[in-house]
């Protein structure tokens, strides 16, 4: 009989979400950022994009093929690792750097544990962290400027008005770490680097506007604010991120820059500043957003978003890099059971 | 703003509501040649056969007898001869014994059937034995015995009755047809569970995508006199889901693991209160009910008064067939109803409807491992951490998953509805709670 093919368990009908929908998604976001690395760093950026993307699909057909297992390339998930990898390093990188960020975490940070779905860390992150820890001068070396831009952010005429060459060599969370240190010890610093650095740090202050728009150097997905907002707006409204983690994660980093931050004693910080400097809007929107690595529940999900917000900040002030989004977000990925155990929602009728 | 209007309850889905058969009016259907009625077709014990094949029974006539309290008895839906007592096809799964009945197209009607005008003055007991002797089992598709339902113990009072016209399940459109067609009948059943129980407040609710059935039912009861209020709630799935209801009714949550007694509710359907005035004025038994047929694989979907017992093939007949296109046969809605894989099946007292999707809507996707969306955790009317509870079962960590609410799962089928990855989350929490309750009997037998 005809109905024998068509038996199953309920529910009969679906919402007609899947999972390559959720991803290809995801790669419809990171568009614009695309776009802006490649009008930022030149065609290199394309390069990087590109091999990324290659090497981390490669590399999961090729794990695939060798464990025998359903080669899943076509579900998008491989892509959106390798842009990420892709974003995540310096336009001045050698490319075989992207390509092997993108196959060490595909490899090691995504079918080591079983594919996708059981990978406990961010795969891109950790390609990231891999290539961080190998060879950490291409990773925090930044060289180029962007396209009508300098490497702090602050115009050029600026710069060259104040002469503040010697200082902003830095992309600005770095010239931020510097001035901080220089300006906390008024007394024993050098005196014109004093000034300097005073002078750079206000100049920075005033530069928000290309720190928004990207004008500014960093890894080449995540200097553009404006164009991260565009995708992620897009994934909010699609539902394919909620707002619980960013928020969570950019309240966080919004407050304790305010409190820690600044150069003049407590509350003196620029929370703006933070925010849209180094890579915490791509982190916040695209990285801890993670589903396979972050929490289910309500509560988690808020606790998730701080508790990646404190740990950027730690490493921003205290730790010994200029940027910690990409530690944060492994890190806290590590307590998701244990977040996801701890914050179950009450059932209905259940007495707490 | 309608949100703030009209009440809901959190989580739940919007699935499409593809109530096709909304505008059309109950049919009375061309009884089937033959009926198949099983002699279980509520929750509880199954009814005793108390006829012989070569019987000769009349539409109304008791061919099994209920079998302890949480059970109730079966009638002869047409009038003909008994051809076999045999297990047979059930659409819950597996055989079960029924009763085989050739009708002889007299549709004659048992001489018990004697209304009774003076019904509301006779004692809860008397009303409560009549609805029990009539067969009554919840029609809105637990089949639940209505008269244990109605017999809350002492310490138990019920002060709000809910009357469940809410009919959340896409496609089906009997209950709206009911409210729309025999809101007079509905209202007197009710009044009759209100006499039983001396509840104070009655609610009907109905989902605010049927204003002309809330309107209706509006008017029936000031035309009537009644006291009860009928409240619109939100269009969206589960509302007619007893706890759900509950909760956005009277802001009571029921207990885990506990009924609706526990917080002084109790939940019936339309089609049931209708079922109860027929039972104890007319003295007529459940032997037929309202059935949408509906669905792309049906040519002219169709609300039909069905015979209990009527083939799902002679009901397709009566709707000009099923298209070429046609796929999965479910009996009920799409969202909780069971895939058939014989159209010999008959209608129960809990058919609410019969869907038949097309073939591309049948199509099942392969399942892929959870990749932690928790789409299912916000979909879930319970609040529940479905993907977490799928996880233990399949690890068979079936005390783990109690703990975190497998028992308290409804299975409603939200989770399944959102989940891109197609996991068969329904499938899993039936399958897993089949092994809790199995392992708590065997642990129990072995302290015994």
């Amino acid at each position: 009989m005809e109905q024998e093919r068509y038996l199953s368990a309920s529910p009969h009908v679906s919402d007609g979400e899947s999972i390559p929908k959720i991803m290809y998604g995801v790669v419809l976001a990171l568009l614009p950022a695309a776009v802006g690395a490649v009008y930022f760093f030149g065609l290199k950026a394309l390069w990087i994009i590109l091999i990324a993307s290659a090497a981390a699909i490669g590399s999961e057909a090729a794990v695939q093929a060798a464990l025998h297992k359903r080669i899943t390339i076509a579900d998008g998930s491989a892509l959106v690792t390798g842009i990420l990898v892709a974003f995540n390093v310096p336009a001045s990188v050698p490319l075989w750097m992207p390509a092997l960020g993108a196959i060490f975490g595909i490899v090691v940070g995504k079918h080591a544990f079983g594919g996708l779905g059981y990978n406990p860390m961010n795969p891109a992150l950790l390609g990231r962290a891999f290539l961080l820890a190998s060879w950490p001068t291409h990773m925090t070396v930044f060289t180029a400027a962007p396209r009508g831009g300098s490497l702090s952010g602050i115009e050029p005429a600026t710069i060259s008005a104040l002469g503040l060459d010697a200082v902003t060599q830095a992309t600005p969370l770095k010239l931020l770490k510097g001035a901080r240190e220089v300006l906390a010890n008024s007394a024993v610093a050098d005196p014109a680097k004093y000034a300097d650095y005073a002078k750079a740090v206000n100049a920075l202050y005033d530069s928000y506007g290309n720190l928004f728009w990207g004008k500014v150097g960093g890894c080449i997905g995540e200097t553009s604010a404006f164009l991260l907002l565009v995708g992620a707006l897009f994934l909010l409204y699609k539902r394919y991120i909620g707002w619980k983690i960013p928020f969570a994660y950019l309240g966080t980093v919004a407050l304790l820059s305010w409190i820690f931050a600044g150069t003049d004693g407590l509350f003196s910080g620029k929370p703006l500043f933070h925010l849209l400097s180094g890579g915490v809007m791509l982190g916040a929107f695209y990285m801890a957003t993670d589903m396979v690595t972050s929490p289910v529940t309500f509560r988690g999900r808020l606790l998730f978003g701080a508790g990646c917000g404190v740990i950027t900040m730690i490493i921003r002030l205290i730790g010994g890099y200029p940027e910690g989004v990409c530690y944060s977000i492994l890190l806290m990925n590590l307590t998701v059971p244990l977040l996801d155990r701890s914050t179950r929602p009450r059932i209905l009728g259940e007495k707490k | 703003m309608r949100i703030l209007q009209h009440r809901t309850f959190s989580g739940g889905v919007h699935p499409p509501q593809n109530k096709l058969t909304a505008r059309l009016p109950i049919e009375d259907i061309v009884p089937p040649p033959m009926v198949v009625i099983p002699l279980q077709q509520h929750l509880g014990a199954p009814a005793e056969p108390v006829c012989q094949v070569g019987d000769m029974v009349k539409i109304g006539d008791k061919i099994g007898e209920a079998k302890g309290f949480v059970s109730v008895p079966c009638h002869a839906s047409v009038s003909g001869t008994v051809k076999a007592v045999e297990p047979r096809l059930h659409p819950l799964g597996g055989k079960v014994l029924s009763v085989v009945i050739e009708n002889d197209g007299k549709g004659e009607v048992s001489p018990s059937l004697v209304p009774d005008d003076g019904y509301l003055e006779r004692s809860p007991d008397e009303l409560r034995s009549r609805i029990r002797e009539a067969g009554l089992a919840g029609m809105g598709g637990a089949a639940f015995p209505t008269h244990v339902k109605l017999s809350p113990p002492a310490n138990k009072p019920i002060d709000t009755l809910i009357i469940n016209g809410a009919e959340c399940e896409p496609y089906l459109t009997s209950d709206h047809r009911l409210m729309l067609e025999h809101p007079r009948e509905i209202l007197a059943g009710v009044q009759v569970i209100v006499k039983i129980l001396g509840c104070k407040r009655c609610f009907i609710a109905i989902e605010d995508n049927k204003p002309d059935a809330i309107e209706t039912m509006r008017r029936a009861v000031a035309e009537g006199g009644y006291p009860y209020q009928v409240l619109p709630f939100r269009a969206k799935y589960p509302q007619g889901a007893e706890k759900q209801l509950i909760k956005a009714a009277t802001g009571r949550e029921v207990p885990r693991g506990g009924l609706p007694m526990d917080v002084g509710c109790l939940v019936h359907n339309v089609g049931t209160a209708k079922a109860i005035y027929e039972a104890v004025a007319l003295r007529k038994p459940l032997v037929e009910r309202v059935v949408t047929v509906t669905g792309a694989g049906v040519r002219s979907p169709k609300n039909l008064r069905v015979p209990l017992g009527t083939p799902f093939a002679h009901l397709f007949a009566q709707c000009g067939g099923l298209s070429e296109d046609a796929g999965k046969i479910i009996m009920g809605g799409p969202m909780m109803g069971i895939a058939q894989f014989s159209d010999e099946v008959p209608v129960i007292k809990g058919t609410s409807g019969v869907v038949v999707l097309s073939k591309a809507e049948s199509k099942v996707p392969a399942p892929h491992p959870c990749i932690g969306c928790a789409r299912c955790v916000d979909a879930c009317p319970m609040k529940l951490v479905p993907t977490h509870i799928q996880t233990l079962v399949r690890h068979e960590r079936f005390g783990m998953a109690k703990t975190y609410g497998l028992l308290d799962c409804i299975e409603c089928g939200c989770c399944g509805f959102v989940c891109p990855a197609g996991i068969p989350f329904v499938h899993l929490m039936k399958y897993g709670k089949m092994k809790v309750y199995q392992l708590e009997r065997a642990a129990g037998a072995k302290s015994a």
